[in-house]
């Protein structure tokens, strides 16, 4: 069990002792996480472990009852997710990145349009927008034939490398994926996964949230895994292996006896 | 991972191409653009319907209809529910919507004939004063919608009643009495101002075809239009300055994103709330404007201003291709849904036709639209 913060310079994003209570709810009870530049930190629990409340109050929607959040080293504390935005932690959630009626342009400066032209006429530069989208969507590898087309006609992983490519253009530093993965069949996922790669390559920090072994491991360079509103540990990937990671996550020993019980497949 | 992946694309590919080779992603790139273009316009299947109603009368009815005049007759009702059609569009793109403005229409007639006839103000502070007293009325509307995060049918509904009952109120207050206030006339008589809001524009040059022959005119000269009445401008001004808005500024696309997902448009720094209080103030000062340009005509006001308004608005609205859920449609829809509404309601008259059956077309025509509408957003957004 390895601490968080141990080596070079000051991790992108760090949280210690994070405690968030909702009236007697308690969501969060004491959790640590770092994450530097060019590292996947993924971030496993079962449902009702307290990720989205983590993430949430990471992305700013949430204000910690108590516990130190730190960007760069300097203490901070975000009234909303403009603020979180703004020092560079941008969220990727799962149903909630793109709306599906509009095009993949307006989707993609959605809330931070390019204008050109003086306030009267002050509007929108389509030609700007447009030229940046198809190139962004080329450099991931997806063929937007027609950036007006409506992002409805994507497919989830498209969807999903959009919002990354949006965020990651609008410079952000740490992207905070939200179960990227968890509504997508197997080539969509590794769609994904590559282009998270891909990002980390870039020297952005990336949290992962997901409740699947399998694609934490294939994408993420350490693991934390909460359960309960705590932390049970953040490892690296060489110190542990898959299985004992999925063990620690479902709970362990519960998990070993429904696998026996079912014959050894889950 | 990869290859079961392979295994999963050479399985599914040659099915896919063997099924229906012209949907593979490469081959789709030229064929889609003429007709996913067009789909693409909300307001394809309004000008669809404004065709085949166009060819209905011009069968049917007397070809007086289609005259100057005629068109005039048509316009000048259509222009006064396009008005708050539009309004009413931008705000069903918004994701909301208003049942209130027929009252306010009520409502703010009321204010502003008060202000003239009661209070003695002068017809621009009257006009300045009911406008700001509408927005007000309006952000109201907004901000109960957004704070207690009801739906906007039913806190509207409840400000239908509450503006019509204070309208009625509010008359008798201010006529001792009577539901009718009356002598706006006389108050306004030849304020340069009013001719903004009333009569008819562009005279002198209607007045010039006539002694030309180009037009058709009395036997004493004179045009037997004699301009194009003022609201028609508002009309398409203002169906010009949203069309504007909405495809081609910021607040166009924020308009689109929070009435296309709220929660994915806040995320992204769009500020829903704002966006949707201030369309709620826009609905209630088209209704407002829609009252001035009532009053000044009639010169007077009544508790009935405006019944049924607010239907006939969002029946126009989606008539024009706007979606009940929010996020698509255009204001030219709109804009051409009014016109449709004209036509058959006036058309009608001009047909040996009972001119009742204008409900019975009216129904079937929403009906058109709401079903035309819905298989084009699963067309758009390739839902199955």
């Amino acid at each position: 069990m390895s601490d968080a913060s141990a080596k070079g310079p000051a991790p992108l994003i760090e949280v210690r002792n994070i405690v968030k209570h909702f009236g007697s709810v308690i969501a969060l009870s004491g959790v640590s996480l770092s994450v530097g530049g060019g590292e996947v930190h993924c971030l496993l629990g079962d449902n009702g472990a307290g990720k989205s409340t983590l993430i949430k109050t990471l992305a700013g929607v949430h204000r910690p009852t108590s516990g130190d959040y730190l960007v760069e080293g300097k203490p901070v504390s975000f009234a909303n997710p403009r603020d979180a935005l703004d020092a560079g932690i941008a969220t990727v959630y799962q149903d909630l990145a793109m709306i599906p009626l509009m095009s993949v342009t307006r989707n993609f400066f959605m809330g931070r349009e390019p204008v050109v032209g003086t306030t009267p006429f002050r509007r929108i530069d389509f030609n700007f927008a447009n030229s940046v989208t198809r190139e962004e969507m080329h450099r991931i590898g997806i063929d937007v034939r027609d950036p007006h087309q409506a992002v409805g006609t994507l497919s989830g992983g498209e969807r999903q490398c959009v919002a990354i490519a949006r965020a990651v253009y609008f410079g952000a530093k740490v992207l905070i994926l939200d179960e990227p993965t968890s509504a997508l069949g197997v080539a969509q996922t590794s769609m994904v996964l590559k282009y998270i790669h891909l990002v980390r390559q870039k020297g952005l920090g990336v949290i992962f949230i997901t409740h699947n072994v399998r694609h934490a491991y294939a994408a993420g360079d350490r693991f934390t895994v909460l359960n309960r509103g705590k932390t049970l540990g953040t490892y690296v990937k060489a110190e542990i292996p898959m299985d004992d990671l999925q063990n620690l996550m479902a709970g362990g020993k519960e998990l070993q006896q429904i696998s026996t019980e079912l014959g050894g497949t889950v | 991972m990869s290859r079961a992946q392979k295994t999963q694309e050479d399985v599914i590919a040659p099915v896919a191409t063997a099924a229906k080779p012209g949907v593979q992603v490469d081959e789709r790139l030229r064929k889609t653009s003429i007709v996913t273009e067009a789909m693409r316009r909300p307001e394809l299947g309004a000008i669809a319907g404004l065709i085949v109603v166009l060819i209905f009368f011009l069968f049917t009815a007397s070809p007086t209809m289609f005259t100057l005049s005629g068109l005039m007759t048509i316009l000048a009702p259509a222009s006064q529910l396009g008005i708050l059609a539009i309004a009413a569009a931008l705000l069903m793109i918004g994701g909301e919507f208003d049942l209130s403005i027929g009252s306010m229409i009520a409502f703010a007639g009321l204010a502003f004939a008060a202000a003239l006839v009661n209070a003695h103000w002068p017809l621009p502070v009257a006009i300045v004063a009911t406008m700001v007293f509408a927005a007000i009325v309006g952000a109201v509307n907004g901000q109960l919608v957004i704070q207690t995060r009801l739906p906007s049918f039913i806190v509207t509904l409840a400000f239908l009643f509450i503006l019509r009952g204070l309208t009625l109120v509010g008359l008798k207050l201010a006529t001792g009495g009577s539901t009718q206030l009356r002598g706006v006339d006389d108050v306004v008589q030849g304020d340069l101002v009013k001719s903004l809001f009333s009569g008819a524009a562009f005279q002198g040059f209607f007045s010039w075809l006539a002694s030309n022959n180009l037009i058709d005119k009395f036997d004493n000269g004179l045009p037997k239009v004699s301009g194009v009445p003022v609201s028609i401008l508002w009309f398409i001004g203002f169906a010009i300055v949203a069309t504007w808005i909405l495809l081609r500024t910021r607040v166009g696309n924020w308009i689109y994103a929070s009435g296309g997902d709220p929660n994915a448009a806040r995320n992204s720094g769009v500020p829903v709330s704002r966006v949707k209080t201030a369309l709620f103030m826009l609905t209630a000062c088209a209704a407002a404007l829609v009252a001035i340009l009532t009053v000044l005509d009639a010169g007077s006001t009544d508790a009935r201003r405006g019944v049924q308004k607010e239907f006939e608005a969002i029946i126009a609205a989606v008539i024009g291709g706007c979606l009940l859920t929010g996020g698509y449609g255009s204001a030219i829809g709109a804009f051409i849904g009014a016109i449709i509404f004209g036509v058959v309601s006036i058309g009608l008259t001009y047909t040996s036709f009972d001119s009742d059956w204008f409900q019975v077309f009216l129904g079937a025509m929403l009906l058109m639209a709401v079903l035309f509408n819905n298989y084009i957003r699963r067309k758009v957004t390739g839902e199955r």
